[in-house]
């Protein structure tokens, strides 16, 4: 008898490329925090501008080119990076607090309750909920990230919830909440110490697959000017930039697009190889 | 039928009601307006353009007309052109429908092709291959993809057009980018419900009966394997709206998505309004043929 975890921890490292993709994710992390730092004390940074170089391609001192202002781009891409990854992680965080609890109450209080609120999850599925964030962001003209946080996490929660209603509805009958019941744990309780740490295995599979979504949500506003703001700079910032000069300055796209998009690659192929490892269904032995 | 299609117009409606709602207020309390100038504007003229749009009645008033001028399909007048709401979408939604079609034509043919082929090889080479190229797809960011295509297609080769609307040809490049990312989806949705439906009991009796493999996948299977992709397509529109916005831009498509961005940044409450409007009305009818061509598929949901 082996346990849930150990079996999928198994699995996964039987995964290749899931296992190179867990890898290659830590490495870009560590390289976007770390790495600013580094350069610093090697003598580069994003601010210093040197005009009269201007915009030339990748050299053995600026490995990814410089832009117009002669700024690094390498190191341009690693602040990006670490602005679109705490956009990412903490977004995807205010999705799974609300998808986590919107299906847990919806699953828990079943009947009625249950299918208004998932009525509401069906009609949300249905919309352009970008357009909303839109709307929001341009009439509250605040650039704060606080708020895009908020906001991208408010239209990512929905799949979470369906997928933690699912869980909750195929659990709450069983003998191990009946018994919990039976010695006398209420509502709230039960959710929060039976039902939810039983569906951690799907609540994280599907955190993973968000997060190349909500990268890719953070970009998208960014290249149409609402998300994050000069002089910060994001991954998305730095493509829409690239995509406007690409026909004299090609570097500037192919750099941060291409270390974005390896990015998103690795976060969804990992994702991916999580669901196999811990969803019992595609279980082979 | 006729009851779920009824419930689901309710819904619909209420949908519309609340969006409408919602941009209307959302609009008013934003700061600053559309007729904001450097310089200031004389009283006359001032009055003049808040009469015209209707500015000076208590906000509880406006809404009233708003929303009776909406019921009649009229959307007001744009703030910052000489069109009304409705001639606009009447001249752009075309550009914005021709794309999303070619896009979704695409992305379903592309998508279908791969999940199938990585369904019936399933665990094989084929469906690594297919899965990695899904996989891609859906990684790569349409402001990445669509100015790199445009590099390589436009400008290095010269085979295709970079920008702005001809014939045929210049459709190609938006559309693809467009519809690169629902490919995958759809590729990874075809599959997943494929490789679901050929373990069925109906599809070893067929395979049982003699039926050629290639008639088993592709007739047999494929009819229920189906029926995740239709789902996706009421989300799949959607997303493609919003994807339709960054792809017009980039391709200087002037399409609807192309109005409703350059209308935020304008301050046109009308025009943002009316295409936000515009927008759900679409979504809320299309999710309702989904609905239904949901039931006639799989009778095993068919309501009677």
């Amino acid at each position: 008898m082996r346990s849930l975890w150990g079996d999928a921890w198994r699995r996964l490292r039987k995964n290749r490329m899931a296992v190179i993709c867990a890898g290659f994710l830590a490495v870009m992390i560590a390289w976007c925090v770390i790495g600013p730092w580094i350069a610093g004390a090697l003598g580069v940074d994003a601010t210093t501008q040197d005009i009269d170089a201007g915009a030339h391609g990748p050299t053995w001192d600026h490995w990814m080119g410089t832009d117009p202002l002669g700024r690094d781009m390498l190191v341009r891409v690693m602040l990006g990076g670490r602005l679109a990854l705490l956009v990412a992680f903490t977004a995807t965080l205010v999705a799974v607090v609300v998808g986590v609890s919107y299906g847990a109450t919806s699953a828990y209080a079943g009947g009625r309750v249950d299918f208004a609120m998932m009525r509401v999850v069906d009609v949300l599925y249905g919309f352009p909920v970008v357009v909303f964030v839109i709307v929001v962001m341009s009439v509250m003209q605040t650039r704060s990230l606080v708020v895009l946080f908020a906001l991208i996490g408010a239209i990512s929660w929905m799949t979470m919830a369906r997928i933690v209603r699912g869980q909750v509805l195929s659990l709450r009958h069983r003998d191990f909440v009946e018994a919990a019941r039976a010695l006398g744990a209420g509502p709230g309780r039960i959710v929060a110490r039976h039902l939810i740490p039983n569906s951690l295995g799907p609540i994280i599979v599907y955190a993973t697959m968000q997060l190349p979504t909500v990268m890719l949500t953070e970009a998208f506003l960014s290249f149409i000017g609402l998300g994050v703001q000069a002089p910060k700079a994001s991954w998305g910032t730095l493509v829409a930039e690239g995509a406007e000069k690409m026909v004299v300055y090609p570097w500037l796209l192919i750099g941060p697009g291409a270390v974005m998009a390896t990015t998103i690659f690795a976060l969804n192929f990992l994702g991916d190889g999580l669901r196999d490892a811990l969803d019992p269904h595609t279980r082979r032995d | 039928m006729l009851r779920l299609v009824l419930g689901r117009l309710a819904g619909g409606l209420v949908v519309l009601w609340a969006v409408a709602t919602f941009s209307f207020f959302m609009l008013r309390a934003a700061p600053g307006g559309p007729f904001d100038e450097e310089r200031a504007i004389p009283p006359e003229v001032k009055a003049h353009i808040e009469e015209r749009y209707d500015l000076r009645a208590p906000a509880i008033e406006q809404y009233g007309r708003y929303l009776e001028n909406l019921i009649t399909l009229d959307f007001g007048h744009s703030m910052k052109r000489q069109q009304s709401v409705g001639e606009i979408i009447a001249d752009h939604a075309p550009y914005s429908a021709r794309l999303g079609l070619f896009a979704l034509a695409i992305a379903i043919t592309g998508g279908v092709l791969l999940g199938v082929i990585a369904a019936a090889r399933h665990n094989r080479a084929a469906d690594h291959v297919a899965m990695s190229i899904s996989l891609i797809g859906i990684s790569i960011p349409s402001f990445v993809l669509g100015p790199l295509l445009v590099l390589i297609f436009s400008l290095t080769l010269f085979w295709l057009p970079p920008a702005r609307v001809g014939g045929f040809a210049s459709y190609i490049l938006p559309a693809t980018t467009l519809g690169m990312i629902y490919m995958g989806t759809i590729a990874r949705l075809t599959r997943a419900g494929m490789l679901e439906t050929l373990r069925q009991d109906y599809i070893r009796t067929a395979r049982a009966k003699g039926v050629s493999e290639r008639a088993v996948v592709w007739r047999h299977g494929l009819r229920l394997g189906l029926l995740p992709v239709i789902t996706y397509l009421g989300p799949a529109t959607a997303a493609l709206i919003s994807g339709s916005f960054v792809v017009e831009k980039i391709f200087q498509v002037p399409g609807l998505g192309f109005y409703f961005v350059a209308s935020i940044t304008d301050r046109d409450y009308p025009v943002l309004t009316g295409v936000l409007v515009f927008y759900t009305a679409f979504l809320v009818a299309l999710n309702l043929v989904v609905d239904i061509a949901y039931g006639m598929l799989d009778p095993r949901t068919r309501v009677t």
